[in-house]
């Protein structure tokens, strides 16, 4: 792996080396390294359009890491990556991509993560996206996201795109089962002219699922942001989404919370703000010693 | 260690020009623990403001261990040794306690020394070190982390603009003790407090009476406090409770 691609890797899932516990690494649409546990079990598809990775009932404490890398300009892929996690396990799950194009032609990784979440199980999914290069190549990444809740399982995601990406359509879809549980941080930074779509469909479809949906955003430069989040209750059930955007120089966002109840006993609240910086949260910043363009960056990120 | 000379402060408001401060001056020197006092609409927390360059005197100078700091940028002095207590403490969504205190120490507290600071205001630090500064804190737990960034900041002076606004009784006890404890503490560093409490003007090595933008009474706490009892400037914590209700 070049240079490029370890500081792509550190970017996107804080990797210096080769991670602890299952791994895979893919660069410029190929697995450069892989490693399976006794408990985890990483396969290429046959169609060799992805990989299965199969997390055997009552693995605790493990986790697994599938960054993706893309230098070469011109690079479009789309990877399909399972996840089956067995009853009462208990994992990390870190992927993320980054792109650095220097060419011409767009780059484009539409990954499709499929999660199967066992009962009893818990999760905890790390996705940080980014992109560089000062090439006129775009750099696109469309992620679509599939969680299926067992009974009483429990998913946290933390799904941030740092800085980079001209492009994103998002998609995560949700079905909880009797129980489940699913957390939803996203936090998400778009500059120049790019834009950022983000859509969230999920379904509370057993007794006692809850879902809590929330995003934070900043919009800066030229660029435009939709946040679109429906949550749909089939069953007595708890939702929360959440959309909470600063919005700065030219920026646009567009924030529909949507939610669709059809069980009397759903519980559903959507939250959504968008607003400049507040100044007294400038100068409350700049009174413990930071400068104003640190106090900035620090109530973004 | 901090001069005020002459500072006139004026705004332009649609009745036309208005003096909020004519022409105060005063000193705080190094070990002190100085309080502010006089009635509201007086002047107090545009001091305040001007000492920690959130507003910008329209005259005279403001030294800072003898550095001419006037037009100095709200950074830079922070960054000489300017801490500043808002009296409505900010809320941030996305930031937790511990990233503020990490802010205001300017390095990577470990989770057991933010704990201390917030200890020290007495409060159960495991329960909010994780928390977000928003809106989920009541305005007394707000106050308390505000002065626990002072506290981890520990400059050489730290400016309090009214402590004990906005918050309950019961917080407002831990509060005085938390302020009789930086008292003990001084050593070199000096503590300017704008406050109407009997208990904190009784902590007061000197008390500055600020009336209608002008100094009306500055001396030594015993000589002052016993002309201001009684009076607005120095009110106990029930008669506040009764003024609100």
């Amino acid at each position: 792996m070049d240079n490029i691609q370890k500081r792509i890797l550190e970017e996107v899932a804080d990797l210096h080396d080769v991670p602890e516990g299952a791994y895979n690494i893919r660069a410029n649409g190929e697995s450069t390294g892989r490693r399976s546990t006794a408990n985890i079990e990483i396969i290429s598809k046959p169609e060799g359009n992805g990989i299965d990775i199969r997390i055997k009932p009552g693995t605790r404490n493990e986790s697994v890491h599938i960054p993706v890398v893309l230098s070469e300009s011109g690079l479009k892929e789309t990877v399909y990556n399972d996840f089956y996690i067995g009853e009462d396990s208990d994992v990390l799950i870190v992927a993320g991509c980054g792109i650095h194009n220097c060419g011409v032609q767009d780059s484009e990784h539409d990954g499709i993560h499929r999660f199967y979440v066992g009962k009893n199980a818990r999760i905890r999914y790390v996705e940080k996206h980014y992109g560089e290069g000062d090439g006129t190549g775009k750099r696109i990444l469309n992620p679509g996201t599939e969680v299926y809740m067992e009974e009483n399982s429990y998913a946290e995601m933390e799904m941030v795109q740092i800085k980079g990406v001209d492009s994103t359509e998002r998609l995560t879809t949700a079905d909880l089962g009797k129980g489940a549980k699913l957390v939803v941080k996203e936090r998400l930074m778009t500059h120049g002219s790019q834009s950022a779509v983000s859509v969230y469909k999920v379904e509370l479809n057993g007794e006692g699922a809850s879902a809590d949906v929330v995003s934070r955003s900043v919009a800066r430069d030229d660029s435009y942001q939709k946040f679109d989040a429906c949550l749909t209750g089939n069953a007595p059930c708890h939702g929360h989404t959440e959309c909470d955007s600063i919005i700065m120089d030219n920026g646009h966002i567009l924030a529909v919370p949507q939610l669709e109840a059809k069980n009397t006993d759903s519980e559903l609240i959507h939250e959504a703000a968008i607003g400049k910086i507040a100044g007294e949260q400038l100068i409350k910043l700049m009174t413990l010693g930071l400068t104003e363009a640190e106090a900035e960056e620090q109530i973004i990120n | 260690m901090l001069e005020l000379k002459n500072i006139r402060y004026d705004v332009d408001d649609n009745k036309g020009r208005v003096e909020i401060l004519k022409d105060v001056s005063f000193t705080v020197e190094s070990g002190k623990f100085v309080v502010i006092t006089g009635p509201n609409g007086g002047g107090k927390s545009t001091i305040a403001k001007l000492i920690a360059g959130v507003n910008k005197s329209t005259g005279g100078q403001i030294l800072f261990d003898g550095e001419d700091i006037t037009e100095k940028s709200i950074t830079d002095r922070a960054r000489m040794g300017i801490s500043y207590a808002l009296q409505q403490p900010v809320r941030f969504k996305g930031i937790r306690v511990l990233d503020l205190l990490r802010i205001a120490a300017a390095k990577t507290l470990s989770v057991a020394e933010a704990c201390e600071y917030l200890s020290r205001v007495g409060m159960c630090a495991r329960d909010y070190i994780d928390r977000e500064v928003n809106d989920s804190l009541s305005g007394g737990e707000l106050k308390r982390i505000e002065i626990a960034t002072i506290l981890a900041r520990s400059t050489k002076l730290s400016v309090f603009d009214e402590p004990e606004a906005g918050i309950d009784l019961w917080s407002f006890q831990s509060l005085i003790n938390v302020f009789e404890n930086m008292r003990k503490e001084i050593k070199g560093s000096s503590i300017l407090v704008i406050s109407h409490q009997e208990r904190i003007l009784r902590i007061a090595d000197e008390i500055i009476v600020v009336a209608d933008g002008r100094i009306s009474k500055h001396g030594p706490g015993s000589e002052i406090l016993p002309e201001l009892i009684g009076t607005q400037s120095a009110v106990n914590s029930c008669d506040k409770l009764i003024e609100r209700s």
